[in-house]
Formats: structure tokens, C-alpha cells, sequence
């Protein structure tokens, strides 16, 4: 019932397919780690579990991952009101800032397709957001040199 | 390694180390100073002067456009946050070309008007749309006596990172609000109308006497439109 607590986490390995080939020694033991790290696994989930693209390298992020997994709608709503209706910009919790580092190097975006940042959670836990009908979901910076 | 990656692995490195228990250098690197925020010792406001605007010219409305990542409207329905409009004394015949757009009223109806409070006056005199709380009614647009705002009927794409955008919302000039918060002193329309030579926008703080749309609205003779609705715009028009 309860769903995994990583769900949104470190590149878990459960929910992906099993790749095959390797010395065979490596690939049953890569199983039995498998085995025991996935709780998708131990569940048999018939859903994999989201595939998250890491941030560009070499940035940190403004909160602990645990922090945000739990509280980035929080931290954005409260900051969201305050740039729009009092101007303070460049506040710690920005969601240009968050697209900077997670937009897919590939789609230069968050949002564009399945596997980014953004939807690759939101799918798997069902939610349904609208911040990019208004909000562009891509990174200037990678998408001007996707042009180039 | 190449002499480059050598350095970005070092940067990274050096970026990653530990000063005390939780703090490390790129946290402070990366530590935000957020700005003052809209002061409310501040008006901005435009004057524009229309014996300097040239009939047919689009210039403030391209900047505008290209600035906000509008697309130039074809249609009456879509979106445009300036306008030229041409007017004429039908008396004596006398024309004149202007731009109209928001006029920031220092009491604005539309703020008056609209149910969830997503129209609203800033600190700094410049009104605007929450989209995030607008609901898009249109009430505002009726409001308006200016026909400054417009409501978002298709959906978009590629908008501008600073200017988010989107279907189902009305919206209007933000006097580049965007530009004013990191510290710029100038819209877009008026910079190229300056940058054109024409010199028909003057942006500025009304409330700084040394700005120089201060010196300029008290030296020369200047008019809100429909100054008799008391709404005390924030754009003034010279030559009209």
C-alpha cells in the first residue's frame, strides 16, 4: 500500500529493466543487490519507478534532496507570492533556478519528455501540474546550445 | 586529463570541501541575496510625448512584443500589451499618433473589480495580474476604460523565462517589471524608442524630483487620459 520511500530517489535500480549480459557473477550479484534495495521489487510492482536524470554536474542544490522530495511545492508557492506581488527576486527558492540544473540535457527542459526532471516523478506519483502552461520549462542556457 | 577538465574536477572539489559541519563553499557560493522588493516610495510612470510619435511607427510595440515574447497580434482578440492608436480632433482635423497601454492608475478598477483578488497594485504603482490566481473572468477587462488588458485564448509555447504567460488569463502591460526588480531603470518600449532616435517614451520614478520625468511633467504641460474618472494614471501624455 505504502508507496516506496525512493520513490523520487538516487537513481534506484528497481524499476528499470533488468539489463542482462556481464560475467555471470556479477549479474547475480547485481541481482541479489537488486533484490534487496528495491522495495518495488519486494512488492512486485507492476509500475517502474521513476527514472531521475541527474542535475547538470557540479551544482548543489539550495535543500537537502530529502527536503525537497517533501517540500519543493511549499518552497516555491511561498516564494512564488512574494516575487509576484511584493518584486523580491533572486530569493533562494526560485523555479528557474530549479530548471537551470535539472532540465535534461537532451530536451534542454523539465517538462518536454517523460523521463525529465520533473514529469518522470509527477507521472508516477499522479500529479498533475500547471506550472509549465505559463512557466517555459526550458533552460535558456542549454537551450541556446541546443540551436547552436 | 585535459588541462580544463583537470581544473573543473579541482573546481568541483574545492566546491565540495567542507568548511564546518554543514556549510560548504558553494552554498555560499550560491548563498541568495533577494532584492528590497517593489518600495512603495517609488511611481513609476511613462511620459509620453505624442509630437515625437510618428504615425505608423511599431517600434515600442516590437520591443514590447519581443521583450515578452508576445506574438505580434493578428487578430482583435490577440493578446497585445501596447497599441498605436491614431486619433483625431474632428473639429480642426488635427491628428496625432499614440501608444496606449496599461496606464497604471494609482486607483485601478480592475483591481476594484476583480473576484479573487489576482489584479493587483504593487508598491511601486505598477498594477498586475497573479496568474496564478486568476481565474480568468474578464471582469477586469471591462473595467478597464483604457482597453489595456487582454485575455490569453490559445495556448502557448517557448514563452520567455521571465515573463511566464499562459492560456486561460488576462494580462497586460508590466511596465517590464521584471527588468525594474533586477535593478534596470528602463522598459522595453522605451528604450527603443530611444534607442530609434525618436524620444517619445519617458520612463522614470514620479516620485524622485530629480528623475528626469519628474523635471520633464513639471515643466511642460501634460494630461492622464480620462483624467475625469480620477484613476490617476501613471502614464501622462504630452501633446495630445
Amino acid at each position: 500500500m505504502n508507496p516506496p520511500r525512493s520513490a523520487c530517489g538516487a537513481s534506484p535500480p528497481g524499476g528499470r529493466h533488468q539489463r542482462t549480459g556481464g560475467a555471470g557473477s556479477a549479474v547475480s550479484a547485481w541481482l541479489v543487490w537488486a533484490a534487496l534495495l528495491s522495495p518495488a521489487h519486494a512488492g512486485d510492482s507492476r509500475t517502474p519507478l521513476p527514472v531521475i536524470e541527474p542535475a547538470t554536474a557540479g551544482t548543489q542544490c539550495v535543500e537537502p534532496a530529502e527536503v525537497m522530495r517533501r517540500n519543493h511545492m511549499r518552497f516555491l508557492k511561498h516564494q512564488r507570492d512574494e516575487t509576484v506581488h511584493g518584486g523580491v527576486r533572486g530569493a533562494k527558492y526560485s523555479l528557474k533556478a530549479c530548471i537551470d540544473c535539472h532540465a535534461s540535457a537532451k530536451t534542454a527542459s523539465v517538462a518536454a519528455a517523460e523521463t525529465n526532471f520533473c514529469v518522470s516523478c509527477h507521472s508516477y506519483a499522479a500529479v498533475r501540474i500547471d506550472c509549465f502552461e505559463c512557466h517555459t520549462s526550458k533552460s535558456p542556457k542549454l537551450a541556446q546550445g541546443a540551436t547552436r | 586529463m585535459s588541462r580544463r577538465g583537470f581544473l573543473g574536477v579541482a573546481a568541483a572539489g574545492i566546491a565540495g570541501a567542507v568548511l564546518a559541519p554543514g556549510i560548504r563553499l558553494i552554498e555560499i557560493a550560491q548563498a541568495a541575496t533577494p532584492s528590497a522588493g517593489a518600495s512603495p516610495k517609488v511611481r513609476w510612470g511613462m511620459l509620453i510625448d505624442t509630437t515625437k510619435c510618428a504615425e505608423g511607427c511599431t517600434d515600442c510595440v516590437d520591443a514590447c512584443n519581443s521583450e515578452n515574447g508576445l506574438a505580434p497580434a493578428k487578430r482583435s482578440t490577440d493578446p497585445q500589451w501596447i497599441r498605436k492608436i491614431e486619433i483625431k480632433e474632428a473639429k480642426t482635423g488635427r491628428t496625432a499618433s499614440l501608444p496606449v497601454m496599461c496606464q497604471h492608475c494609482a486607483e485601478p478598477p480592475c483591481v476594484d473589480v476583480c473576484p479573487t483578488g489576482a489584479s493587483f497594485k504593487r508598491a511601486d504603482g505598477i498594477v498586475l495580474v497573479d496568474r496564478h490566481s486568476c481565474i480568468g473572468c474578464r471582469y477586469c477587462m471591462m473595467a478597464c476604460p483604457y482597453k489595456a488588458r487582454s485575455f490569453v485564448h490559445e495556448p502557448l509555447a517557448d514563452q520567455k523565462p521571465d515573463v511566464p504567460r499562459g492560456k486561460g488569463c488576462v494580462e497586460s502591460c508590466t511596465l517590464c517589471v521584471h527588468r525594474l526588480d533586477k535593478g534596470d531603470k528602463t522598459t522595453a518600449c522605451a528604450e527603443a524608442c530611444t534607442k530609434a532616435g525618436h524620444g517619445a517614451i519617458v520612463f522614470g520614478d514620479l516620485n524622485d524630483p530629480a528623475s528626469e520625468i519628474s523635471q520633464r511633467v513639471r515643466a511642460v504641460a501634460s494630461r492622464q487620459l480620462r483624467a475625469d474618472l480620477k484613476l490617476d494614471p501613471g502614464v501622462r501624455y504630452q501633446g495630445l
